[in-house]
């Protein structure tokens, strides 16, 4: 009988064309993902269990860890219909080229008293040096103001798309009364329905939500 | 590619005298590399999703008129209220001067979800109702967390509540901090 010789083979197999693969997926995924535009207020928000994801552009009310208020205007031409709006309003006599300088600004977090003197300051204020929105007062909180401009610009539009736009994003250091102020602003505006800035965490296992949702 | 054919020269007959060299393989073993590749590529994939923030919908009451509040049954409403450092008191009912600091109790985060859980079992779904006041010490944190909590707990929506601070419940807050050794 004719022994049948097999071959022996190398084990070892050619590495070349999965360490390529394995770069090529790394550089799309370094290249693929957003970045973050940096963040100017450092801001840790708290914790929640909701999945929801916060869209990106928004009103955003951002409260920092020393009770200051700013507020970012989402896209571009709603900006600068919001900032018209509220130039008339309060009276603040700014001119179209005034108006367009302002609208460059991301945080907006000056009195607006002092919005016009800003204006004409070579350097803009950095967003850390802001003295923030005035919102401790009840019978003065410019967050009112604010908003009641941001309703104006939407009013003719979709409630429940200005619902999902309207976010307030906080410290978990910042003090109650800070965050009460803010939402009697968009209580006096008849906004009731607004969003929370959190950050995602799984549900706890074993609490009453997690048993509900292995139920279904 | 990463390898270079070497082996072609190994054939052809040396002279006489020629010392054979010592060859040394050019191979290179890449699989450490391929690990790292796809290590780093894990990170990446974690670490992106991960970072997302979420968005709590967040519904006010209208509270322009103070008759349209809801009343709420003795039996089934539980008052959580918020301290400074986390802490978190509690009564059931109405506070009743006489039974005051029997009411009144103090407890935290980890333990209140319990708590939670065991009124609701504890009380029909229709009287049920957790009225949450902070405290002007307590913090953002602490408010998001108790909402979160009630989630958590899966309490309806409308059995919960946020309501201002009286006055006589910061004074007892203030009080029990002053008793507890809370600054």
């Amino acid at each position: 009988m004719p022994k049948v010789k097999i071959p022996r083979k190398s084990t070892i197999v050619d590495m070349t064309a999965m360490c390529d693969v394995a770069f090529l997926l790394l550089s799309f995924f370094i290249l693929a993902t957003k970045q973050k535009p940096p963040e100017v207020m450092a801001v840790t928000p708290p914790n929640s269990i909701s999945a929801k994801v916060a869209p990106d552009k928004a009103i955003l009310i951002t409260m920092t860890k020393d009770g200051r208020a700013f507020i970012s205007l989402g896209d571009e031409t709603r900006k600068a219909d919001i900032l018209k709006d509220i130039n008339t309003i309060k009276q603040l006599g700014l001119t179209p080229s005034e108006l367009a300088k302002w609208g460059k600004t991301e945080f907006y977090g000056l009195p607006l008293n002092q919005v016009k003197s800003s204006l004409a300051l070579s350097d803009p204020i950095p967003p850390i040096k802001l003295p923030g929105i005035p919102i401790s007062d009840t019978t003065n909180n410019e967050l009112t103001d604010w908003l009641r401009s941001v309703t104006n610009v939407f009013a003719g539009e979709d409630q429940k798309q200005l619902q999902e736009m309207l976010l307030i994003k906080g410290d978990g250091e910042v003090l109650y009364p800070v965050f009460k102020n803010v939402k009697r602003a968009f209580k006096k505006n008849q906004l009731f329905k607004f969003r929370i800035v959190t950050n995602g965490e799984p549900v706890p296992i074993g609490s009453e939500l997690y048993m509900d949702s292995k139920k279904k | 590619m990463a390898e270079m054919d070497t082996s072609s020269g190994g054939s052809h007959k040396k002279g006489p005298g020629v010392k054979k060299g010592k060859k040394l393989s050019t191979r290179v073993d890449l699989t450490p590399m391929v690990d790292l590749g796809f290590l780093l590529v894990t990170f990446f994939v974690f670490t992106t999703t991960m970072q997302q923030s979420t968005a709590m919908n967040m519904n006010e009451p209208k509270d322009d008129n103070p008759e349209e509040q809801m009343k709420v049954k003795n039996s089934g409403a539980m008052t959580i209220l918020l301290g400074k450092q986390d802490q978190l008191y509690y009564y059931y009912g109405q506070l009743d001067p006489a039974t005051l600091s029997e009411q009144f109790k103090s407890t935290s985060f980890k333990e209140i979800r319990q708590l939670i859980v065991d009124k609701k079992k504890a009380t029909p779904i229709d009287d049920l109702m957790y009225i949450i006041k902070s405290d002007s010490s307590s913090n953002f944190k602490n408010a998001i967390d108790i909402l979160d909590e009630m989630a958590i707990s899966a309490v309806p929506a409308g059995h919960y509540a946020e309501v201002d601070i009286t006055p006589a419940e910061a004074l007892m807050i203030r009080e029990t901090e002053a008793a507890n050794g809370i600054k």
